[in-house]
C-alpha cells in the first residue's frame, strides 16, 4: 500500500470509528431516562469486544482468503492470521508495504464490524440483559457478520463474485443489522407498555449531537471505502453529502405533510436514512441519482418507520425502518441508477437482479441465524431483562448508575467506605477520609 | 397570616415578580410545576408516533402576607399574570397558624 493510500485509510478509520459513540448518542437520546446510560453502553461494549475478535480470528475469518491463493470457496475466509501472528514484516526500509496495507486494511474493517452489531442495539432498547448482550455481540459477528462480510467485500466473496455492488456497506452493514434487529425483536418480545404508554425520547439534542458525528464519520466509512484518495473517494463523499441533505428534506416533507411538523428526530432521521441508501450506492451514481435515492430514501423511511405500529412489532429505536428499509432502497436503486459514466458498471435490469440477490440473501440469512441465536441466548443465559429491571431502568440494575443529577438538593448520596458500621461506631472508632 | 399560591403561565413570572416587589413583598417562593386545567395539554410528535402531554409546565409563586395585604396582593397577582387566554392559571389564599425567621427566631407578622 502506497504511502498516500496508507495515510487516507487510517484517518479515514478513525473517521468510521468515530460512529459507534455517535451511534450510542443517537440513540441514547431516544430512550427514557431511566435507560439511556445502557442504550450508550450497548454500542459501546462494541468498540471492546469486536476490537479483540477481530485480532484474534475476526479478520482471518473475514479477509483471510485475500491473502492467499487457496480456494476457500467463496463462503468464509481462512484461519491464516489467528492473533495476527507474523503480519507485522520488518524490513531495513521499515515495516513493508504489503503488511502495511494488510494492517491498515484490517483497521478500517474493524470499524464497521464494530459498528454493525451496535446498529441492532437501538431495536432491543430498554429490555435485555447487558451480560446477554455482550455475547450476543461476540457470537453474533462471528456467525453473522464474519460470512456476510466475506461474500460481499473478499476478493473470493461469492456475492462479489456476483458483481452485486455494495460500496461501503448497504448489505453487509445496513441490511444485515437490520433484518438481524428484526429477527431479535421477535424472539425478544415488546418493551412492557409498548403502543400504551408514551415513550417519548428524554434528550433530543443529544439525538442531534449523535447525527452530526455520524454524518462526520460516514465520510470516512463511504469515501474511505475506496481505499484509495481517487476521484471515486471524492465522488462518493460529494454523493454522500447530496444524498443526506436531501433524504433529511424528503423526510421532513413527509412529516410536515403527514404530521403537521418538522421535527428534530425527524431531520436526525432523515440524514441517518439518507447516509444508509447512499452507502452501497455512492460511487456508482452520478449527483442526480444520489439526491433521487435520498430523498426516496428519505421519504420512504419516514413512512416505514409507523409500520411497528401497525404490524406490532417493538421495533424500537426503529433499526429496521431506517437501516432495513435504506439498505434496501439504496441496494435496489443502484441496480438501475449505476451509471457507466461514473463507475464501471451500467444499471439495468441484469443489474437489478444481482442487486436483488444480494440484498435479499443477506437479509434471509442474517434474519433467520439471527433469530436462531437469539433463541439460543433467550434459552440459555437469558436474553430479556426481568420485567422489574425493566420497570425500574436498566442503568440502575447493570450499571449502577443514573445518567443525570440535576437537582440542587441532590439524591441523598453518600460514598460507601464512609459510613462506618455499627460495630465500628460501638468501639468509638471513626473512619476518616485519607 | 395568608398563604397566597398562584399556579401562572411562567412567561409572567417576571412580570408578577416586578407587581410584588413594587407592592412591597420582600420574599416568595417559585417551583416549577406542571399540571392543566381547562385547556388540557398539546401534541408531540416522534418519528409518527403522536402523544397528547396533558402536563403543562406552569411556575408556582408562594407567598406570605398579613391579613390586611393578601386580598390587595391577590389582585397584584391576577392582574400581572393575565394574558387573557386559556391557560393563565389560578390564584388562591389559606389562612396560616404561625410563621417563623430560621434566622431570629421571630414569630407571625414580624417573621415576614
Amino acid at each position: 500500500m502506497s504511502p498516500a493510500d496508507t495515510s487516507f485509510v487510517l484517518i479515514c478509520s478513525a473517521l468510521v470509528m468515530l460512529m459507534t459513540p455517535g451511534l450510542a448518542f443517537f440513540y441514547g437520546g431516544m430512550v427514557r431516562v431511566k435507560s439511556a446510560l445502557n442504550m450508550l453502553m450497548m454500542s459501546f461494549i462494541s468498540l471492546g469486544i469486536v476490537s479483540v475478535l477481530w485480532v484474534l480470528y475476526g479478520f482471518s475469518l473475514t479477509f483471510g482468503s485475500n491473502y492467499s491463493t487457496a480456494d476457500d470457496g467463496g463462503l468464509i475466509g481462512n484461519l491464516d492470521f489467528i492473533g495476527f501472528a507474523d503480519t507485522i514484516a520488518l524490513t531495513p526500509d521499515g515495516i513493508s508495504p504489503d503488511s502495511t496495507g494488510l494492517i491498515t486494511f484490517a483497521l478500517f474493517q474493524l470499524m464497521f464490524a464494530i459498528i454493525t452489531p451496535a446498529l441492532m442495539s437501538g431495536a432491543l432498547a430498554d429490555r435485555v440483559k447487558f451480560s446477554s448482550w455482550a455475547v450476543f455481540i461476540a457470537l453474533w459477528v462471528t456467525v453473522v457478520y464474519f460470512p456476510v462480510a466475506h461474500w460481499v467485500w473478499a476478493a473470493d466473496g461469492w456475492l462479489f463474485g456476483e458483481e452485486v455492488i455494495d460500496f461501503a456497506g448497504g448489505t453487509a452493514v445496513h441490511i444485515n443489522a437490520g433484518a438481524g434487529a428484526l429477527a431479535a425483536v421477535l424472539v425478544i418480545g415488546k418493551r412492557k407498555g409498548f403502543k400504551k404508554e408514551p415513550m417519548r425520547p428524554h434528550n433530543l439534542p443529544m439525538v442531534l449531537l449523535g447525527a452530526t458525528l455520524l454524518w462526520f464519520g460516514w465520510f470516512g466509512f463511504n469515501a474511505g471505502s475506496a481505499l484509495s484518495p481517487t476521484g471515486t473517494a471524492a465522488v462518493m463523499a460529494l454523493n454522500t453529502q447530496l444524498a443526506t441533505a436531501a433524504a433529511m428534506v424528503g423526510w421532513l416533507i413527509y412529516e410536515r405533510v403527514r404530521h403537521g411538523a418538522f421535527t428534530t428526530l425527524g431531520a436526525a432521521s432523515g440524514a441517518v436514512a439518507g447516509l444508509v441508501a447512499i452507502t452501497p450506492s455512492g460511487a456508482h451514481v452520478n449527483p442526480m441519482g444520489a439526491l433521487l435515492i435520498g430523498v426516496v430514501a428519505g421519504a420512504v423511511c419516514a413512512w416505514a418507520v409507523s409500520l411497528k405500529f401497525k404490524l406490532g412489532y417493538d421495533d424500537s429505536l426503529d433499526v429496521v425502518g431506517v437501516h432495513l428499509v435504506g439498505g434496501l432502497i439504496g441496494t435496489l436503486m443502484v441496480g438501475f441508477l449505476a451509471s457507466d459514466k461514473v463507475n464501471t458498471i451500467a444499471g439495468g435490469f441484469e443489474q437489478f437482479g444481482k442487486q436483488a440477490l444480494g440484498a435479499f440473501s443477506v437479509l434471509a440469512y442474517s434474519f433467520v441465524v439471527t433469530f436462531v441465536l437469539a433463541t439460543l441466548i433467550q434459552r440459555t443465559i437469558g436474553f430479556r431483562s426481568s420485567e422489574e429491571e425493566e420497570v425500574a431502568g436498566l442503568d440502575l440494575a447493570y450499571h449502577a448508575e443514573t445518567g443525570y443529577d440535576f437537582t440542587q438538593t441532590g439524591t441523598g448520596s453518600v460514598p460507601v467506605s464512609s459510613v462506618p458500621a455499627s460495630a465500628d461506631l460501638a468501639a468509638g472508632e471513626k473512619k476518616v477520609d485519607a | 397570616m395568608k398563604l397566597i399560591t398562584a399556579v401562572i403561565k411562567p412567561h409572567r413570572l417576571d412580570e408578577v415578580k416586578d407587581a410584588l416587589t413594587a407592592f412591597g413583598v420582600h420574599g416568595l417562593t417559585v417551583t416549577e410545576a406542571s399540571g392543566y386545567g381547562r385547556q388540557r395539554g398539546h401534541t408531540e410528535v416522534y418519528r409518527g408516533a403522536e402523544y397528547t402531554v396533558d402536563l403543562v409546565p406552569k411556575v408556582r409563586i408562594e407567598i406570605l402576607a398579613e391579613d390586611s395585604d393578601a386580598e390587595a396582593l391577590i389582585d397584584v397577582v391576577v392582574k400581572a399574570a393575565r394574558t387573557g387566554k386559556i391557560g393563565d392559571g389560578k390564584v388562591w389564599s389559606l389562612p396560616v397558624d404561625t410563621a417563623i425567621r430560621v434566622r431570629t427566631g421571630e414569630r407571625g407578622p414580624d417573621a415576614l
